[in-house]
């Protein structure tokens, strides 16, 4: 990795824990479960990786490995995803409207 | 051009990515925001498949194929109790995935004898590193939540010694690596040894301490991707690590400051393993036990009601009785609120997410610094399957090993009820004084059986 594209990551890197920090410390206690699948489901993005390595038919090992890591990510993505969404589902507010006697 | 198209997608995915989870900061615009991420996790694995690079597609289709079916499962049928052994294993697989991607990366680069300059050695490491001892670590938080190891510290002499020693021989490998990075035998022995540390770490933490742990693993996850990144010099996987990786670093120490508890102590003092001579002790006096019906006509002619839940809720799958009471107490207009303790449960949450199961709307749940104040007002204050979070001794008593942890001041209140199983004492083995107070009632039997037959109770008051 080049000296320019090690200064780039870093910058990336940096802007994106200040923002981290920010959106994550407005989550409240309620959310913690979704933000915690959430967070996880979209850290499977190394599926992108994972899908050029087993794909790129560099040679055999990188191709299992690639493989498992096609698997193991996926699942994540969509089970993450899957959980969120259904978490999600689950909180609702109170009903207001006509119901005490 | 295609290239171009790839970035594209993956500059949207980032954006998108950080619009979910800043939806996450409200349950009504939480929704919305997650699709919005899924919406960008899709094109960022499009975008992908037209990577010029791939040759065959046959594995990643049938990786694609198995992976879906298997999140799919789990995803749909994983019962909210059991949603942290869920947590834990995602951890395990997003942090395979990424040592795997480490792996081989080194395997292809080192098999063509190329040089892998010092950079991007000292990225991969600490790819392999933190995915390894996550993956491992998080499926020894998996079998300790899902009861077949343990729950207790597990711990021997001079433990402590012998993880700090694995690590800095382990980090001496990785060292070493980064100006010798042809050796592929001793990249193996650091991966094998990170697998190792790992278990190791893991195993001296108690199930209470398991929230902390829970979202430290997250984080490690998250910046084992983002090291990936920094390999694979792709940005969206930085920022996605980042924001995982901060994700459960905030958790934690939110969690470490609701046990009042610095890490160190939580990571490496085995808490709950031995009862300390400190605080403790024998308690003088009795617990004073009351029949059913009694609680249930106390309940009936409440103003107020809160209802503390703990672990025990959950083991006793008791949510959905206690959202009856609820509901039969409010016909009856008794106000009733719940007071969450941040580490009630094994994970952050766990509490919330159980109850918004058994659709008690998130309006009715309260905070501890929300809820605290209530109780000096609160009639009767039903404690169920909570123990430490509760235990006045936190407040009250200087010596004692959970002095200064926040708790939930339920002796305030002017009546306790507490449902609890037997006489047993709670994870850090600590006797509660709550249970011994004048005010408190000890409601003996299992959660769900006792709520159910309230609910009768209460009707016919």
């Amino acid at each position: 990795m080049t000296h320019e594209h090690l200064i780039s990551a870093l910058y990336v890197f940096a802007l994106a824990a200040f923002l981290g920090y920010q959106v994550i410390s407005r989550v409240p206690p309620l959310l913690h479960t979704p933000l915690m699948s959430a967070t996880n489901a979209i850290s499977g993005i190394s599926l992108v990786g994972s899908i050029v390595t087993a794909g790129a038919r560099y040679n055999t090992v990188s191709t299992i490995l690639g493989f498992i890591a096609v698997v193991c990510s996926t699942t994540n993505v969509v089970g993450g995803f899957v959980i969120t969404d259904r978490m999600l589902k689950m909180f609702k507010r109170k009903e207001i409207g006509p119901k005490k006697d | 051009m295609q290239t171009y198209f790839i970035e594209i997608s993956y500059l949207l995915a980032s954006i998108l990515f950080i619009l979910g989870l800043k939806g996450l900061s409200h349950p009504e615009t939480a929704k919305r925001g997650m699709h919005l991420a899924e919406f960008g996790m899709l094109m960022a694995i499009i975008g992908t498949l037209l990577h010029h690079e791939i040759v065959t597609y046959t594995w990643i289709i049938t990786g694609l194929a198995i992976g879906s079916v298997v999140g799919l499962a789990m995803g749909l049928w994983v019962p909210m109790t059991a949603m942290p052994q869920r947590t834990a294993l995602s951890h395990a697989f997003g942090a395979f995935a990424a040592a795997l991607v480490g792996i081989s990366e080194f395997y292809k680069v080192s098999v063509h004898g190329e040089h892998i300059d010092r950079i991007t050695m000292s990225a991969l490491g600490f790819e392999v590193m933190l995915g390894a001892l996550t993956t491992t670590g998080s499926l020894l938080a998996f079998a300790k939540l899902q009861g077949m190891v343990r729950g207790t510290p597990m711990t021997y002499k001079g433990q402590n010694i012998f993880n700090m020693s694995l690590l800095a021989v382990t980090v001496g490998i990785f060292l070493y690596l980064i100006f010798v990075p042809t050796s592929m035998p001793l990249f193996f022995t650091m991966a094998g040894l990170a697998f190792v540390f790992g278990l190791l770490l893991v195993m001296p933490i108690g199930s209470a301490d398991m929230p902390v742990v829970m979202s430290l693993l997250n984080s490690y996850a998250g910046l084992a991707s983002a090291a990936t990144g920094f390999v694979l010099n792709n940005k969206v996987l930085i920022i996605a690590g980042t924001l995982d990786g901060f994700s459960g670093f905030i958790l934690s120490i939110l969690m470490c400051r609701a046990m009042n508890r610095s890490i160190t102590n939580v990571l490496f003092g085995a808490f709950g393993s031995a009862v300390t001579t400190a605080g403790g002790g024998d308690q003088q006096g009795t617990m004073r036990e009351v029949a059913l019906e009694d609680v249930g006509v106390q309940l009936a002619y409440a103003n107020k009601v809160v209802f503390v839940p703990g672990y025990g809720l959950a083991t006793a799958q008791a949510q959905h009785a206690v959202r009856e009471l609820a509901d039969v107490l409010e016909k009856r207009g008794v106000t009733v609120k719940y007071g969450i303790h941040p580490v009630a449960g094994r994970m952050p949450g766990h509490m919330n997410v159980l109850l918004a199961e058994a659709n008690v709307p998130y309006s009715s749940l309260y905070e501890l610094e929300q809820i605290n104040p209530e109780f000096p007002t609160t009639d009767v204050a039903m404690v169920i399957g909570a123990n430490d979070v509760v235990n006045p001794d936190a407040r009250d008593n200087p010596t004692s090993p959970i002095a200064g942890m926040p708790i939930l001041e339920v002796d305030r209140s002017k009546s306790v009820v507490v449902l609890k199983r037997g006489q047993g004492k709670g994870f850090s083995g600590l006797e509660n004084p709550l249970f011994f107070k004048p005010v408190t009632g000890m409601l003996y039997g299992d959660a769900k059986d006792s709520l159910t037959r309230l609910v009768q109770a209460v009707q016919h008051a």
